[in-house]
Order: C-alpha cells, then sequence, then structure tokens
C-alpha cells in the first residue's frame, strides 16, 4: 500500500449531434469552409438575440437521466465572461448555479473486475467556442491567429464527476462507461479523436487516510483514453514527488504534452477564474414540467449496464462477451437483432465478435453500416446447421457478403460452394487421392498418424474445401485401415 | 472603501487600460456606486426568490432546423484583418 492516494474528477464535455446550433440555425456540419457556418446570432453580432434550440434540453434531460442525475424543474442560463478570440462575445453562454441537473452517479467497473460508483455533480448546457489556428511568427512578421466560429455555439453538454476517482486506471475505466452510455442515449457519436467528447481532468494527492484535499492542479488537452491514462499516472507521480521533497504543490492549469509525456503549466486564459458569471438576460428562464422528463424517460434505451446483465442471464454469456457486445448500442442492436432471427445466442456472439469484427476492424466499417445484415448472419449460421456448408466455409461465404451484401444462398450458388455430402463422390475422391500419394498412405499404414491430417487436407483441397470435413475423415480412415 | 488594487484588478478584467489620475477618480466613484447599492441590504428579502430574469416569460424555444448562413464574405467582412477566410487576430499565446 502506497503513502499517497489520488483524488481526481473529471469534466467532460459532449458535442451533441444536433442539426443548428445551441441558440440560432446555424448548421452544427462538420467540414465546412472557414466562417460558413455562421451567422448574427453567433457570432455575437450586436442586435441578435439567442433563442434556445428545444433539442438539446431534450438531449441534455436524456444524458441526465442516463447518469441517475435529478433534472432541475427551474434553470436559466448565465454569461461566463473571458477575453479570448474563440469566442466572439468575449462571454459564453453556460449555466452556473442552477444547472440543468444535479446529484447522479455512474457505476463503472475496472479491468480487475472491481465495481465503483462515481458520484455527478451535474449535467449542464453551454455552447461550444470557436477554433484558433496558430501560426508562428516568420521572419518580420509577428505571430497570429486565425479563428473560424463554425464550431460556435454547437451544444455542449458538460458532465461534472465528484472528486471519486483515485487511480489513473479508474479515471480510464469510468470515461469509458460514460462514453457508453451517453452513446446508448443517442445524443452524440462521443468520439474523443473527433473532439465530440473532451476530457479535462482535476488531480490531487493527500496522505493516505486523510480526509483533507491536497492543492488540485486541472489537466487539459487529453486526447485519447490512453492520455487520459497516461497523464494522470505522470500528474500523480509528479505531485507525490514534491509532497516527498517538502515541496508545494502549486494550483494551475497543465497540458498535457503527449510526445514528451509530460504535465506542463499552461498560461492561463484569464487571472484567476474570475469569470464574473450573471443571467443571461437574453434568455428566459426553463422550467421543465415532470410530464416531459417522464416522455423523455419512457424513451430511453436500455442501459448499458442492464445489458449486459441481461445478456449473461438471458442468453448465458460469459462477462467478457456480454462487456463486448455492449460496447456500443449499435453493436447490442445487431447481436440482439441476429439472435431474434437465430436463437443460438453463443453461436451468434461468436460470429459477431469473431469473424464479423475481424471484417469491420480490417476494412474500418461500423456495424450499423455493414453490409452484412443481421437476417444474412442468421441465414448463413442455418445453412450450417442444415449442413448445406461447413462451418470452414461459411468464413469464406461471410467475406464474399461482407464485400458484396449478397445473401448467403447467392454466394453459394454463384461460387458453387454446396457442401458435398455425398459418400460416393466422397469416396471416389478418396480414391484418387491415395493413388497419387503412396507415400503418406504407407507412412500412416505404418502407425504415423500425422499422415492422416496430410491426406484429408488432400481430399479436402480436391473439393475446394466443399466436401463435409467429418465424412472425408472418417471415409478416409476406414479406406486406409481396409487395406493394412 | 474600495482599494486601488480592486479598481485595478477590475480594469484589467475589463481590458481597460487605466493611468493613476483614472484610478483614484474611479475608486472614488466606484465606492459611492456600491455605496448606494448597498441601500438595497437594508430590506428584508428572505422570502424573495432571486429573479432570473425580468419578463414573465419562460420556455421560448427554437426547433432544430438549420437556416440559412451568413455569406463568407458577409461574417468576415468587417473584420480589420482577415486571410483566406479566417478572422486574423494578434496573437494569443
Amino acid at each position: 500500500m502506497r503513502a499517497y492516494e489520488s483524488v481526481i474528477g473529471l469534466e467532460v464535455h459532449v458535442e451533441l449531434k444536433t442539426n443548428s446550433k445551441i441558440f440560432c440555425h446555424s448548421s452544427t456540419a462538420f467540414g465546412g469552409k472557414q466562417n460558413t457556418h455562421v451567422c448574427p446570432v453567433c457570432l455575437g453580432l450586436p442586435g441578435s438575440l439567442p433563442v434556445l434550440n428545444r433539442q438539446v434540453v431534450e438531449y441534455g434531460i436524456r444524458v441526465a437521466l442516463a447518469l441517475n442525475c435529478s433534472v432541475a424543474r427551474f434553470c436559466k442560463f448565465d454569461r461566463k465572461h473571458y477575453f479570448y478570440p474563440d469566442l466572439p462575445k468575449n462571454y459564453q453562454i453556460s449555466q452556473y448555479d442552477l444547472p440543468l441537473s444535479y446529484d447522479g452517479y455512474l457505476d463503472f467497473e475496472t479491468d480487475d473486475g472491481c465495481t465503483h460508483q462515481c458520484g455527478i455533480v451535474r449535467v449542464h448546457m453551454e455552447e461550444d467556442a470557436g477554433k484558433l489556428i496558430h501560426r508562428e511568427e516568420v521572419g518580420e512578421s509577428p505571430a497570429y491567429a486565425l479563428v473560424d466560429y463554425n464550431r460556435t455555439g454547437v451544444p455542449l453538454l458538460e458532465i461534472v464527476s465528484e472528486p471519486d476517482i483515485r487511480s489513473a486506471e479508474e479515471a480510464r475505466a469510468y470515461l469509458t462507461e460514460l462514453k457508453t452510455v451517453v452513446q446508448y442515449t443517442g445524443v452524440s457519436d462521443c468520439k474523443m479523436e473527433e473532439g465530440s467528447l473532451r476530457c479535462d481532468a482535476n488531480v490531487s494527492v493527500r496522505p493516505r487516510g486523510s480526509k483533507e484535499l491536497g492543492v488540485k492542479t486541472e489537466i487539459k488537452n487529453l486526447n485519447s483514453f490512453r492520455a487520459v491514462h497516461r497523464a494522470l499516472d505522470y500528474e500523480i507521480e509528479r505531485q507525490i514527488a514534491l509532497c516527498k521533497e517538502g515541496r508545494r504543490i502549486v494550483q494551475e492549469t497543465r497540458s498535457w504534452d503527449e510526445a514528451k509525456g509530460v504535465t506542463a503549466p499552461m498560461r492561463g486564459k484569464e487571472e484567476a477564474h474570475d469569470y464574473r458569471y450573471f443571467p443571461d438576460p437574453d434568455l428566459v428562464p426553463l422550467v421543465i414540467s415532470p410530464s416531459w422528463i417522464e416522455s423523455v424517460r419512457r424513451d430511453l434505451p436500455e442501459p448499458p449496464d442492464a445489458r449486459r446483465r441481461r445478456y449473461q442471464e438471458q442468453y448465458g454469456l460469459s462477462v467478457y462477451n456480454a462487456r463486448v457486445l455492449t460496447g456500443s448500442r449499435e453493436t447490442a442492436e445487431y447481436f440482439e437483432e441476429c439472435v431474434r432471427l437465430y436463437s443460438r445466442p453463443k453461436t451468434v456472439a461468436n460470429w459477431v465478435m469473431g469473424d464479423l469484427t475481424r471484417l469491420l476492424n480490417a476494412e474500418q466499417v461500423e456495424i450499423q453500416d455493414c453490409r452484412v445484415r443481421p437476417a444474412q448472419l442468421a441465414a448463413l449460421m442455418r445453412l450450417i446447421d442444415d449442413g448445406t456448408i461447413s462451418g470452414k466455409i461459411a468464413k469464406v461465404i461471410l467475406e464474399e457478403m461482407f464485400a458484396s451484401g449478397k445473401d448467403p444462398e447467392t454466394v453459394i450458388r454463384e461460387k458453387d460452394l454446396v457442401q458435398i455430402t455425398d459418400a460416393g463422390a466422397i469416396s471416389g475422391l478418396i480414391e484418387e487421392v491415395l493413388a497419387g500419394h503412396p507415400g503418406p498412405v504407407a507412412d500412416y499404414r505404418q502407425g504415423k498418424g500425422k499422415a492422416l491430417g496430410f491426406l484429408v487436407g488432400q481430399v479436402m483441397k480436391a473439393t475446394k474445401g466443399k466436401a463435409n470435413p467429418a465424412m472425408v475423415n472418417d471415409l478416409l480412415k476406414q479406406k486406409l485401415d481396409e487395406g493394412k | 472603501m474600495l482599494t486601488k488594487s480592486q479598481v485595478e484588478h477590475v480594469a484589467l478584467l475589463a481590458r481597460l487600460y487605466l493611468d493613476d489620475e483614472e484610478k483614484e477618480r474611479y475608486t472614488t466613484q466606484l465606492t459611492k456606486i456600491l455605496e448606494y447599492a448597498r441601500n438595497l441590504d437594508e430590506l428584508n428579502t428572505s422570502d424573495v426568490p432571486p429573479t432570473a430574469h425580468v419578463l414573465p416569460l419562460q420556455n421560448v424555444f427554437r426547433q432544430d432546423v438549420v437556416g440559412p448562413h451568413l455569406p463568407a464574405e458577409e461574417a468576415i467582412g468587417n473584420s480589420p484583418e482577415q486571410e483566406d477566410g479566417f478572422f486574423k487576430v494578434p496573437r494569443v499565446l
């Protein structure tokens, strides 16, 4: 047991996939040319007024409920002031003292199988800022920055955890579960690499057993799950080392440097976080009725943890398989659709997690875009069961289905892949193979069992893998033993 | 009484650059303003809910529909400096 423990809280920003921005009609679509998805409202032009996008509230309530939060009956928007060119109004519209929701929790599991619970302080709505591109100075021309306001006003949810996390590994596990839970609600892609899920970490250390919190630092620029893990490990060790030397930890914002593997102090946006919040007079308060909350609750999909338990109980799947298959809502829904059409869940699990996932990964295709639909995968499994094809040929057929989107029956017909189960035909081929390979035949008859495998392989090759392997095996043995 | 350093802090937050004479003047003026506002402390407001908005309105929404954007040249047209469709600003870090 180490002498120090770390105390971690995570602030996560999730970008909502609405069509339009939170307070105006401008598009949230990615990839537009710079400053083309903007209007007077998101540019903060004088005289323009924001109006709240109802879908943002709906999505916010969904996430709040999925994280077991209380949804506020009454909430409002506030202005958070700071001067930085990514913000055309010099304030960000956010929620301060009356957020959308509060007091939730998230259960999660670390890789060692231990379960944990982390409190959720609040989930609130706010607008995203714009994008800056920094240009270094070149010769006489000084450094400058270019600003694109396309992302300004894109709706965000900020999800603030309690400082209940005790290690970098727990932080990674919390974040993974949070991402899965939010993805299930269908409000965001939650892709860290694309910036639709962002994470800042607050971390401090204290002597184990102490109730007092140490001085914390905030770590930014965490762009992947791996970065969260590595940055926290680094920062925890850095702080413990300072404590041991009796040196002071400075409360500051630090940036994770992925290449160097270190955190370093960041120059602050604003002195001492003096944001001078006040209620935004341009926006009226929001009153959320119990019936609205209930209607959102009714439409929530079954959450991942409940689904994991059900897969183990109802389908008899292992913990691991249940976890993988519920990793995303799309995967879970694909699996369940297959199970509805083909009643052996373990077989379905093997195909989905095995060959199908291998193909999806190799081609970088998401399961919802997979050309092999659940009904087609179910048909493939039935064709194995009724002996039309062997399991081995089925893998070949799946590849073809994956590439072309064709039904398994079509692929079998076009490629002439029906399994040969005619004992007469197989026997004939066996005769030919035996005649053509006297050496291995003699080896087998002298007790070298290995030779059988070679001969089976030759027969399968002669049928392009279409012969029923069990029959080949039996018939071949029979013939070889006859001639002994 | 406000201190001069408090005034300097507020000025910095507002990106106002004040000379010494201005700092003196605003320290006096801001102090007076705050004293005037302090009159409200005489009222018992324990039963008065905080005002979130002065208008008796709530739940004003728009539907999630994309509308027209500003033409790009208009969007950046008033900027003192621009480059390739971007607003160009002095270095920030």
